[in-house]
């Protein structure tokens, strides 16, 4: 996802003069292209990311759209208050993306792990969250909330994310691409980690089980519409999502549920209100939280077969 | 006081300014029970000297592309900006007439720029404004615009890493479109500067980020022009130390850092106004109940 990014960061840049990406020193060699190409609408920022943050609003605030980018954590927690004030508040044009979001870097420990960053902007106004689950998805993202001009957060991978869905797919924000339909239960998957959700439903089909699974990107605004139609169409849902499952993507629908007085069998499925002890790989992190395929299909069943 | 075109007026009669300005901030604090008085009294000469002096804006033009832009980082001085703002012709007089009220814009912060013509930011969260700032003028150079940008920090406000993060890059990135004034009132919210963070040799310190650094006295008005005029053409950001007294300009309240929070009684408003050569008769506090929001 992230060479995407960087590809579709070159492209932009060429095309529209406003665009500059600032960097919070990362990216070796990454953006070597984008220097070559356009050197003026490069800054490295260095390791100081509340200035970065500053910075971007100001130069939004005159005339262009910057880009900022660094590893998850230190493009939102760290520098939460530039993104609060500086960004939003003075909705400054300001596209901010976190690479290596949720569980990416699980081998790098707690640090550089991102599990609160939707339920923290969530409560900021004006700030539209974003999570495409590939690289196809990413760049329409990237495009869509270029042309919004409204502050953005875009959280992505790092490398060799599997491709889930054409990018002719890929719907404009706030709305959510139905990749499969069924009748038992409907799976809705938030950003990469809608990959699982997919081997989820493949394994429950082996065993006679049609799930339905629909990829979302937008956290906010939530995609009402598909809101809207899972709850009417399914009895048995499931949320997935690379986050707490405290105030994230899960917690909104069932706020949804509640203030439209809908009883569904629903799990929020997300990580747990706790740091990880140990390291170890991304899918070793998912399987951890109970969020990678397996433990998926088992929630599928448990949400099928509970009674109401 | 006519000057609201800037043509390039004295020196004397922007002290005359000055001294108005002082007196409508002290007046205004006292109806609308608004602190911070000793920090706004000791940056209005900078204030002055900024919009009336330097910089290139228009009030009838706020959001011209090619203007220069202002920030107050010391976002807690509000009530001399929004003086300055008034007086400068960003936005009538009267306005200020519900300052404090419920539903005004006017109170202790800049409000955000899309609410307040002549804003440039929404300060008060302290080491916001440089880098904002910073980001305007490198945007100014990106597109090959000719504006300056001006920020007046606090010296406490320079406890905040993200100023020294902002001081770095600048510096990096050989920002010569950049100015910034230090109002070293030697005083923050609690205690002496220099007590609560290490913060002298503060000339030293930007002078060791690789700023263009002067230092001047703060209330001298043709002393902060000539440092300017001698560094315009050097190629880093500047910065001026200015030396400064809080609570500059009414006896009572000069250095005292009661006043940081303290509110003047309409006794007190008399007497400051007696000594910034306002006719008491000016003073108008007849027929206003001060606003307490305690």
């Amino acid at each position: 996802m992230r060479n995407a990014f960087a590809d579709e960061v070159t492209r932009l840049a060429h095309d529209d003069k406003r665009v500059v990406l600032l960097s919070g020193d990362i990216g070796n060699r990454l953006f070597d292209k984008l220097r070559v190409q356009s050197p003026s609408q490069f800054i490295n920022c260095g390791v100081a990311e509340a200035n970065m943050m500053g910075v971007a609003s100001g130069m939004g605030l005159s005339g262009l759209r910057p880009i900022v980018y660094t590893i998850t954590p230190f493009t939102t927690t760290r520098c939460l208050e530039q993104i609060r004030i500086d960004v939003a508040y003075h909705e400054s044009p300001v596209i901010i993306v976190g690479t290596g979001s949720g569980l990416s870097y699980a081998s790098l420990g707690p640090t550089h792990h991102s599990l609160e960053d939707f339920a923290i902007f969530r409560a900021i106004p004006n700030l539209q969250i974003l999570a495409p689950w590939d690289a196809p998805s990413l760049r329409v993202l990237l495009r869509s909330a270029l042309a919004s001009e409204s502050p953005s957060y875009i959280r992505i991978g790092k490398k060799g994310e599997k491709d889930l869905a054409p990018i002719e797919t890929v719907p404009s924000i706030g709305e959510s691409l139905w990749l499969k339909n069924g009748d038992d239960l409907c799976i809705m998957a938030v950003g990469t980690v809608a990959s699982e959700a997919i081997a989820a439903a493949a394994m429950l089909a082996d065993v006679g089980i049609n799930a339905a699974a629909v990829l979302v990107h937008s956290v906010k605004p939530l995609p009402l519409n598909i809101f809207e139609e899972v709850s009417a169409r399914f009895r048995a849902i499931l949320t997935v999502e690379e986050h707490s499952r405290i105030g994230g993507f899960g917690e909104g629908f069932l706020a949804f549920l509640g203030s439209h007085g809908l009883q569904r069998r629903v799990e929020t499925l997300g990580t747990n209100d706790k740091f990880m002890p140990t390291i170890g790989s991304q899918d070793f992190a998912r399987s951890y939280f109970g969020i990678d395929a397996i433990n998926i299909a088992k929630a599928a069943k448990r949400v099928i077969y509970k009674t109401p | 006081m006519a000057l609201n075109q800037a043509s390039s007026p004295s020196f004397t009669e922007l002290q005359a300014l000055a001294r108005l300005i002082r007196f409508r901030t002290v007046r205004t604090s006292h109806l609308s029970g608004t602190p911070h008085l000793g920090s706004c009294l000791s940056c209005i000469d900078l204030l002055v000297y900024f919009y009336w002096r330097v910089m290139h804006v228009n009030p009838a033009s706020p959001k011209d592309p090619l203007r220069d832009r202002f920030i107050l980082s010391k976002g807690h001085a509000a009530p001399a900006l929004f003086q300055v703002l008034a007086e400068r012709g960003f936005f009538p007089l009267r306005e200020l007439d519900h300052y404090g009220e419920d539903g005004s814009i006017f109170g202790e912060h800049p409000p955000c720029p899309a609410h307040l013509a002549g804003i440039e930011a929404a300060t008060g969260s302290l080491g916001h404004g440089l880098p904002m700032g910073l980001g305007m003028a490198l945007a100014a150079r990106i597109q090959g615009l000719n504006y300056k940008v001006y920020v007046v920090l606090g010296d406490g406000e320079c406890n905040e890493g993200s100023v020294w993060e902002s001081a770095m890059l600048a510096a990096s990135q050989k920002v010569a479109n950049l100015t910034i004034a230090v109002d070293y009132n030697k005083w923050q919210a609690t205690g002496r500067s220099n007590d609560v963070l290490a913060l002298a040799p503060l000339a030293d310190k930007w002078r060791s980020f690789g700023w263009c650094v002067s230092e001047v006295d703060g209330h001298d008005l043709k002393q902060i022009d000539e440092e300017i005029n001698a560094h315009a053409c050097d190629e880093r950001p500047k910065a001026i130390i200015a030396h400064t007294i809080k609570g500059r300009g009414v006896s009572f309240m000069e250095d005292d850092n009661n006043w940081h929070y303290r509110i003047p009684t309409r006794e007190e408003v008399y007497r400051a106004a007696e000594e910034l050569d306002i006719a008491s008769a000016s003073v108008d506090l007849e027929g206003r109940m001060p606003i307490s929001h305690g």
